[in-house]
């Protein structure tokens, strides 16, 4: 029988596998590694020996027409940040009270119910593009007295409604997704049905739904840039104002690696709520 | 350690560690078992028999000693561990079958997919086993609408599907309500005298004494007293194992 001490020391049969173990590891970083370089090599020289290279490297990857294109591009991004930050909290609070409504039991919801339902196939099915024409130019078009026609509070209403049709459902799959017998054990407990919704299965449901969530706001992020149509100066519409005037597409790249560099945060974030989710549900 | 002299033995531990971080599970395991062998192991939540099961199925990497399987090193990372672990069939305290398939499905799994057998094959000698375990009615259903009892039944046929030199049994009747604990028992014992090499974890103290041949008792990550079953469950000579057994028999 080994002493307790003796068996933290490795033995040197368990200190070669362990070095066996690593060497593999370092074998697949290296492989890893040259398979990058070469697939990059290929990619880049694929590309560049193309024909028409240097005509598309001219204008599209410009250098002193993106930089000069910069500040004003980041200046509509600023737009697209705050639009992003408000709508993405009415977009939560709309949806979860959509998600809410249409798990309502009971047969004096049903219009409430129907109601819910009818918003979310409707908003869900209209492309966002379409949307976008239709608040923007149909509302203000109605000339009632007290409806804006501002281009970006027109433009970030058609993202909210969008957007919260896809929203509640992620809610809803949640709370659909808590087991019934949680709501067996509130609702023996005394809680009734609303706190057993406030207090049990949205806290459940919520956590679980995060990383859907996350996904859907890393798309709205990219959406953002789409109020653009109605003539508010964002980052694309500014990008698109800098190509007008100097002939060359680089200032589109520009506002494109900007969205990117927006969205991998995140992305990232996304990720990790995941992971979280998943250790503590004892997945990992 | 009972050595079983005739024969070379089909399971070899020896001196096994595993760690989660810090904490030492297994602190140096030697454990054999011969073929057609019942071997038992008892001990007290936490003291790391599944974990043991585990280890021998590779399903947890180990960090110090050798498993050796028909005197092959199972647990030299140069071995193919899928293929090794097609010699072993293991059962889970929580059953684990696949709600999503249907019982002979869930049987069939593994022959069709792992060992490639043909689809006709791999039904009939699923059939086959069901019918053994007294489910051969159930074959169609899911798993979702059969009771505790004959879910274990179906994940015992599962794991013998595929004919394992090594049946490793984790603890399969303490998620069972009591009455569903004797039909599971019942098709243990049939498999031990029927000359199945067996490793089992279990709570069952009596079946043990029927059963085993060698009862290993583990305590902290190691085991401290093993010898044949009456010895070890009536007569231990560590003093551990007498308050363990102590504890057990007191229960009302």
């Amino acid at each position: 029988m080994t002493a307790p001490a003796q068996a933290l020391a490795l033995t040197a049969l368990a200190e070669e596998r362990l070095a066996y173990r690593r060497s593999r590891a370092r074998r697949s970083t290296g492989i890893a590694l040259v398979s990058t370089v070469v697939f990059a090599a290929v990619l880049l020289f694929a590309t560049t020996a193309s024909p028409g290279w240097p005509r598309v490297r001219e204008s599209f990857l410009n250098w002193r027409i993106g930089w000069d294109s910069l500040p004003a591009i980041l200046q509509g991004l600023w737009l697209n940040l705050r639009v992003l930050v408000v709508c993405q909290i009415l977009i939560l609070i709309l949806g979860l009270t959509l998600a809410a409504v249409r798990t309502l039991r009971g047969p004096v919801w049903f219009p409430l119910r129907a109601l819910a339902t009818g918003y979310v196939d409707l908003f869900r099915g209209l492309p966002l593009i379409i949307v976008l024409y239709l608040v923007g130019f149909g509302l203000p078009g109605l000339r009632l007295a007290g409806i804006p026609n501002n281009p970006v509070l027109l433009g970030g209403l058609a993202l909210v409604l969008v957007y919260s049709a896809f929203v509640a459902e992620v809610f809803r799959a949640g709370i659909q997704s808590v087991h019934p017998s949680q709501l067996s054990a509130a609702t023996s407990l005394g809680l009734n049905y609303r706190q057993t919704m406030r207090l049990i299965v949205l806290p459940q449901a919520s956590r679980r739904v995060t990383p859907a969530l996350l996904n859907d706001f890393v798309a709205l992020q990219k959406d953002c840039g789409l109020i653009s149509v109605l003539g508010a100066v964002d980052a694309v519409r500014a990008a698109q104002i800098q190509v007008a005037s100097s002939y060359n597409f680089t200032p589109y790249v520009v506002a494109g690696l900007l969205f990117v560099m927006l969205a991998v945060p995140s992305a990232r974030l996304a990720d990790w709520a995941t992971r979280r989710a998943a250790t503590r549900q004892g997945a990992l | 350690m009972k050595e079983d002299p005739g024969s070379a033995p089909v399971l070899s531990v020896r001196g096994l560690v595993k760690r989660y971080g810090e904490r030492v599970v297994l602190g140096g395991v030697d454990l054999d078992v011969a073929e057609h062998e019942v071997v038992v192991l008892i001990g007290a939540s936490g003291s790391g028999k599944s974990t043991l099961l585990k280890c021998v199925d590779l399903l947890e990497d180990i960090d110090d000693g050798q498993i050796v399987l028909d005197g092959r090193d199972i647990s030299d990372p140069r071995v193919d561990a899928e293929e090794s672990r097609r010699s072993m069939g293991m059962v889970f305290q929580q059953f684990n079958l696949f709600p999503h398939m249907s019982v002979l499905q869930n049987v069939t799994l593994s022959p069709r997919v792992v060992f490639r057998r043909n689809r006709s094959e791999a039904d009939e000698r699923g059939r086959e086993l069901l019918a053994r375990v007294g489910l051969a009615e159930k074959a169609d259903a899911y798993p979702d609408k059969l009771s505790g009892g004959q879910q274990q039944r179906v994940a015992i046929a599962r794991a013998l599907a595929y004919d394992p030199r090594l049946l490793l049994l984790d603890e399969i009747t303490s998620a069972l309500d009591p009455e569903l604990v004797g039909e599971v028992l019942d098709l243990v014992r049939e498999l031990a005298e029927s000359g199945r090499t067996i490793v089992m974890a279990t709570h069952e103290m009596g079946f043990a004494r029927e059963v085993a041949h060698t009862v290993c008792f583990l305590d902290g990550g190691r085991i401290i007293e093993s010898g044949g079953a009456e010895q070890v469950l009536t007569d231990p000579r560590h003093e551990r194992t007498q308050q363990f057994l102590r504890r057990v028999h007191s229960r009302p």
